[in-house]
């Protein structure tokens, strides 16, 4: 019996131990990426992980927990213990737009999580296919509002960045009832975009900047503050007309609540520096995505993101009447 | 043509470099090897492979990662001959006649012919890629929703073929399987479906568990249960390489299923998994004598291994020419190739020539390595099946369950599969058989999603799958198999070619 006791004892200073952060990181950390291997979100975290891990003297291990839209990796990392050896990358999904999507969402993502700060964050663009016939975004809204029974929009599936940033663009641009045909991901909806089946589609520039360069596709605006260097053509919504349309799809590192602050500042550290290495920034740079700020990378930083862009598209999202429930 | 022949050399200049061969031969090994465990995929191995890849240069990584995929698509015949397990939805097809081959003492036979016929399809479609891959590309654009539904109403009528005894019980499995394809999140619409408000399947059953519970976890129950049935397979082993006979009948097999493969595994979302199922189909539908199929005949192994194999590699054709991922392990090798700082679309071959034509050499080179490792081996996988069996159903299982619990970290899955076992248990013993239940899952998904795409399109309108010409043309297929399947004066015939 006593050794029962001092058994569980010593499992909880083991436990303990990590929590007062004593020495941290002593062994790897677990990165969950909330979606499958191969999307943007988890080549962000890949391409972060080693400079991170070089950083705190650990290995930063990338583990894919697909599910849900991102929901149950989620859900999974706001119950993991707050040591700060289970880190997750969120996503303007995961951490945003599920709070308008699904009304029984099994964490919060403000008061579940400790943010840490943000990794990157990728331009979205409007595109339609090669043949549209419209020649910058007015023109473009003028014709889906004139032809609401002919056009076609295509979005990667509910809950998707694509998707969500759909919606807004769809009440902000008061397209009214858009006839829209979702897709198992970005590839397939690209595929029937290009080869015209549907007509027009907003998603992540990374996905789509290829594609409009080759003349495969059209890119009206970007919804960012500037251009983006990948394609410095296409005008910001701003200068195209629709200041409202505003958004960016990130991705940004959260810890359990209750993780030490110490820890916290090591992974933030951490992430800084990783930001700083310049493979880093040849890759970001490749993927046309966007270095977050010195300001941005910091908790505070992040928790303004999300904050924002849950007041941004939640009231949008639910409008729309799409719900996932589980 | 001498810009073909050019662009070949460049290709075969990076390919035949030592680094490169050296990963290709990485690639296919480690390839071969998770294909041959069964229920650990490619996609688990590459997604684990993936950092280590950051220090080689891109070609290099990417060449690695290919060989395998291809690697896996070969390796998986292997278990599906030898264990009648399909490691991959493509490979539910061989464990038909593999496995009977297999039960028969053919096992070398049927694992030799998976590797000569999937070398030649390989061969074949590395050509097709070199030359034809830019216009072919088109005919991925061409295929709207419509035409896919269409393709997937074919696939269905192929279904009926692979029951082995009644029709309507064969039937019967393909419904289930349309079932068991609706649960999950509603894509459209965001909501519910056969749930129960349970959060682990909202994201619907995955392939690999259904197929590793329904043919891996019930073929262990029931080889447990009458141990007679693994003795004929260990008894006699026969000549290790198929005989004349043998060639002379998988010949043409071969030539239709590599034809049949490469066009498949060129259309978007997973066209390639159709591949196989339509050559056993029109195998058997050619064949003299339909009766000997799913009782061991080699022509049912030949054609769909060919076609699987020719499908994996024409997949590719989408990724290098337009950017876009037709199938999950695709959408993983753009996520390796954004990592190495090239974003797959329709610029790749003009500007990184190297890495596109590298590759297409590469496979080529692949496929001859997988040739050169796979038959020596038929020799020792040929042995496995002389371990004692209560060795080897540990081990199956043990690997069985990694390999399901690698797919999404999550150990519901494991337990969903132990459920699914007894369900395949039962189907067993009630005389069901599992393949048509395994493509009714495959397709009903593609099928309802595309069919509802379709109709978003077309405003309701159902006319748009007769309007489109090639909808028009797939319908029209399916059509002429189900009148000659009904007609009076063909009735005998049809006993015959559906239910043996």
């Amino acid at each position: 019996m006593k050794k029962g006791i001092l058994g569980a004892v010593a499992g909880l200073v083991i436990s303990a131990g990590v929590a007062t952060a004593q020495g941290y990181p002593t062994k790897p950390i677990n990165l969950i990426v909330p979606f499958a291997a191969g999307g943007p979100t988890d080549v962000t975290a890949r391409i972060l992980a080693e400079p991170m891990g070089k950083a705190l003297g650990q290995n930063v291990l990338v583990e894919n927990v697909a599910g849900a839209a991102g929901q149950t990796a989620s859900t999974r990392v706001a119950q993991a213990a707050p040591d700060g050896y289970t880190i997750i990358m969120g996503h303007m999904g995961t951490h945003a737009a599920s709070v308008g999507l699904n009304p029984s969402l099994r964490y919060d993502p403000i008061t579940s999580f400790q943010p840490i700060g943000l990794g990157n964050a990728s331009p979205i663009v409007v595109v339609t296919k090669k043949d549209f016939p419209a020649a910058d975004l007015k023109e473009l809204i003028a014709h889906i509002q004139k032809n609401p029974e002919k056009v076609t929009q295509a979005h990667a599936g509910v809950g998707s960045v694509s998707h969500t940033t759909c919606v807004l663009f769809n009440a902000q641009a008061k397209l009214g009832k858009v006839n829209a045909a979702a897709y198992r991901g970005t590839g397939p909806a690209l595929n029937d975009l290009m080869g015209g089946q549907v007509d027009f589609m907003c998603d992540q520039l990374t996905n789509l900047a290829q594609q409009i360069n080759a003349g495969a596709i059209k890119g009206y605006a970007v919804a960012s503050a500037a251009r983006a260097p990948s394609i410095a053509n296409v005008p910001t919504t701003t200068e195209a007309g629709l200041p409202g349309f505003r958004i960016e799809s990130w991705n940004g590192l959260f810890a359990p609540k209750g993780t030490p602050p110490d820890v916290i500042a090591k992974l933030v550290a951490a992430l800084d520096k990783a930001l700083e290495d310049e493979t880093t920034k040849k890759r970001f740079a490749e993927l046309g995505s966007i270095t977050p700020t010195k300001e941005e990378r910091k908790p505070e930083g992040l928790a303004a993101i999300v904050k924002r862009d849950i007041e941004l598209l939640t009231p949008t999202l639910k409008a729309s009447g799409v719900t996932i429930s589980n | 043509m001498t810009d073909f022949l050019g662009n070949l050399a460049l290709g075969f200049s990076v390919a035949f470099s030592f680094n490169t061969l050296f990963l290709c031969l990485i690639g296919c090994l480690v390839g071969t090897l998770v294909g041959v465990l069964p229920g650990v995929g490619p996609i688990a191995t590459i997604a684990m492979l993936l950092p280590l890849t950051f220090k080689f240069d891109p070609v290099g990584a990417l060449i690695m990662l290919a060989g395998i995929y291809y690697g896996a698509q070969y390796g998986g015949s292997t278990t599906a001959i030898l264990v009648n397990i399909p490691g991959e939805a493509t490979a539910v097809v061989t464990t038909l006649d593999g496995h009977q081959m297999a039960r028969k003492g053919r096992a070398g036979a049927a694992l030799g012919i998976a590797a000569i016929g999937s070398f030649i399809a390989g061969t074949f479609a590395t050509l097709l890629i070199a030359a034809l891959g830019a216009p072919l590309s088109g005919l991925a654009l061409k295929f709207g929703p419509a035409e896919y539904f269409s393709l997937m109403v074919m696939g269905l009528v192929f279904a009926t073929v692979l029951a082995r005894g009644s029709i309507l019980k064969a039937v019967a499995m393909i419904l289930v399987g349309l079932l068991l394809s609706t649960v999950g999140q509603d894509l459209e619409t965001g909501a519910e479906r056969l749930t129960f408000g349970w959060q682990e399947i909202s994201d619907g059953v995955d392939f690999a568990v259904l197929a590793m519970g329904v043919f891996g976890f019930a073929e262990v129950m029931r080889n447990l249960e009458n141990p007679e049935a693994r003795d004929v397979v260990r008894g006699a082993i026969g000549s290790l390489l198929p005989n004349r006979e043998e060639f002379r009948r998988s010949i043409a097999p071969i030539a239709r299923g590599t034809l049949i493969g490469s066009i498949l595994g060129i259309l978007p979302g997973n066209g390639a998994l159709l591949g196989p199922f339509a050559s056993y189909t029109v195998e058997k539908k050619l064949a003299k004598d339909p009766s000997i199929f799913g009782k061991g005949a080699i022509e049912g192994v030949a054609g769909p291994e060919s076609a699987n194999n020719a499908g994996a590699q024409t997949s590719f054709i989408p990724l290098l020419t337009l950017g876009i991922p037709p199938n999950a392990v695709m959408a993983l090798m753009v996520g390796a190739m954004t990592i190495h700082g090239i974003i797959p679309g329709p610029q790749v071959m003009t500007k990184s020539p190297n890495l596109f034509w590298g590759m297409v050499a590469s496979m080529w080179i692949g496929n001859l390595m997988l040739l050169i490792i796979n038959l020596p081996l038929v020799g020792l996988w040929v042995k496995l099946l002389k371990v004692p069996y209560r060795l080897m159903f540990p081990a199956i299982m043990i690997f069985c369950c990694i390999g399901i619990y690698s797919i999404n970290n999550n150990p519901v899955e494991v337990m969903l599969t132990a459920f699914f076992g007894l369900v395949g248990y039962g189907f067993y013993k009630m005389g069901f058989e599992p393949a048509p239940l395994l493509l009714g899952f495959v397709l009903g998904k593609l099928m309802e999603e595309n069919l509802r795409r379709a109709m978003i399109i077309s405003r309701g309108d159902m006319l748009t799958f007769v309007e489109r010409p090639l909808s028009a043309a797939l319908l029209a297929v399916a059509a002429i198999l189900i009148i000659i399947a009904l007609m009076p004066a063909m009735n005998k015939k049809r006993d015959v070619v559906f239910t043996e």
